[in-house]
């Protein structure tokens, strides 16, 4: 224990790489990782398996630990889009700023972001809690399923546009809010939730009564006739 | 899908850089278009023209020399692979009608005080080397590698286009209202070489700019004119300036420091470039319109 094995993008292709760290024999391999000069490759620890640290020194391009299951990923750098979309559980950590569809679908686990996400952030939500420390684009939390989206920045235009059950904690502004999106009154077990999820993060300079909650009308959920004309 | 890049170079020093850098942008860049890529050049404004000439496979170029030598009484020859760029005093009107006139079986692809422009069919790592882009020197370039869409994989729907002298436009996406803005803009004068869509937005831009409307503004227009999903990289003899359509589908991501501006459909095409780890790196907003230049 203790030890860590570098891996170096100079030495190594991606699928090497990928595939060392998705076939790990939990009894005899090492827990901690490095990963060197990422330079922006996609699809960088996609696949992840075993509850395993991995520590990636550079920028990533796209969907850099979609579909994690069980591993911490820590990203010092920026992150391309679709920032561990499909993700089951674990965590991926951003130091810097990530593009568009960060958590895409993701099912469980937590995101870490230090810095922006640009548009469609959390689109489709599957049940993951993400959590920004700057502000997020257009079109966030699109028709979210579930899970929690705490900002502590702004929101871009048309947030939580048809949004099902996802809930979004917001310190800063909307743009504007999207279709059946609405501001909802704050309870104690939201504070509790918030202040759980500021934990998470480490984020200490801003308070849980600061947040805003947002979520559905729910006036998408049901067929009405007298928008027929609509359709 | 398609990749684009541009590289604005704060400091003289680095100029002699300038091609070797592009070239690592526009490699890297492959696996977002590998059907064609080219590249405009801007360098020292100069008092001549340059007049950038994509010739075919078998053009007599010693008859073309002669005849254009005895027509013009300055005239420089540059021969780069399947590309020609004379330098004259003669002023572009006079130029390319002669061109039109005598060989109209070449392809004339740009012209201006600075720009040079580059464009072929095949593999970018191959169109690289066959320019040899990495001896190239210049303060600004704008790069494009090409996956195809909207029109067929040929140097006629190659990019960049350049549409007016010194301006060249690069395009990540795929415009859906190109016929009807290409039938306005013929009335207005543009003169048009393919069916492309993005040669169309270049037109749109030439046409702007000859209204006296500053680039800014030239962009700022496209989103009120242009429907569909782009991602636009505008040289011009100044610098260049970028626009993302309002929805954002199409990527890019911007690197500056005290050196340089690069901006690229992805991170890893300026991956390579020095000092960028230290270098502020942001994704441009949907809508808004970027400058850089002198």
């Amino acid at each position: 224990m203790g030890k860590i094995e570098i891996f170096d993008f100079k030495k190594k292709t991606l699928r090497q790489i990928n595939q060392y760290l998705q076939n790990i024999d939990y009894k005899k391999n090492l827990r901690e990782y490095v990963i060197k000069n990422p330079n922006g490759n996609h699809a960088i620890c996609a696949g992840l398996k075993e509850d395993i640290k991995v520590s990636i020194k550079g920028h990533v391009g796209y969907y850099c630990g979609g579909m994690n299951k069980n591993a911490n990923i820590i990203i010092e750098g920026n992150a391309g889009t679709g920032l561990g979309e499909n993700m089951m559980s674990g965590t991926i950590h951003v130091k810097g700023n990530v593009s568009q569809s960060a958590g895409a679908s993701a099912h469980g686990g937590n995101i870490i972001i230090d810095g922006n996400a640009s548009s469609r952030c959390g689109i489709s939500l599957k049940g993951a809690d993400l959590i920004v420390r700057g502000s997020i684009g257009h079109m966030s939390a699109f028709m979210a399923q579930s899970g929690t989206l705490l900002v502590c920045g702004n929101a871009g235009e048309a947030l939580g546009d048809s949004i099902y059950e996802t809930i979004i904690y917001l310190a800063g502004k909307p743009k504007s809010l999207g279709i059946d999106c609405e501001e909802k009154k704050i309870t104690n077990k939201d504070l509790k939730k918030i202040e759980e999820l500021l934990i998470i993060g480490n984020i200490k300079n801003i308070k849980p009564n600061k947040f805003k909650k947002y979520g559905s009308a729910k006036k998408l959920y049901n067929f009405k006739i007298d928008n027929i004309s609509d359709y | 899908m398609c990749g684009i890049v541009g590289l604005y170079l704060k400091k003289k020093s680095l100029h002699d850089k300038l091609g070797f850098y592009l070239s690592g942008m526009l490699i890297n860049m492959s696996s977002r278009g590998p059907d064609s890529a080219g590249f405009a050049i801007y360098n020292n404004d100069s008092k001549n023209f340059k007049f950038s000439i994509s010739i075919p496979k078998d053009f007599k170029f010693k008859n073309f020399e002669k005849s254009i030598k005895k027509e013009f009484n300055d005239i420089k020859i540059k021969v780069i692979s399947d590309h020609i760029v004379v330098n004259t005093r003669t002023l572009p009107k006079n130029f390319i009608s002669y061109l039109k006139n005598n060989f109209n079986e070449v392809n004339l692809i740009g012209y201006g005080k600075s720009i040079e422009v580059f464009k072929q069919v095949g593999n970018p790592k191959k169109i690289v080397e066959n320019f040899n882009l990495n001896n190239f020197s210049g303060s600004h370039a704008v790069g494009h590698t090409r996956m195809a869409t909207e029109s067929a994989i040929t140097l006629d729907g190659s990019h960049p286009y350049s549409t007016g002298q010194d301006e060249c436009l690069v395009h990540n996406g795929s415009l859906s209202n190109h016929n009807n803005l290409r039938r306005n803009l013929l009335k207005k004068g543009i003169k048009f070489d393919s069916l492309n869509d993005t040669e169309v937005a270049a037109g749109y831009i030439t046409s702007e700019l000859s209204n006296n409307k500053s680039i800014k503004k030239a962009l700022t227009n496209c989103l009120r004119d242009l429907d569909g999903f782009y991602t636009f990289i505008a040289g011009t003899i100044k610098g260049f300036a970028v626009l993302r359509d309002e929805i954002a589908c199409k990527p890019a991501v911007i690197a500056e420091n005290d050196d340089y501006v690069a901006i690229a459909s992805e991170f890893q095409a300026i991956a390579h470039l020095p000092k960028i780890n230290q270098a502020k790196i942001y994704e441009p907003d949907p809508g808004v319109v970027y400058t850089w230049g002198k």
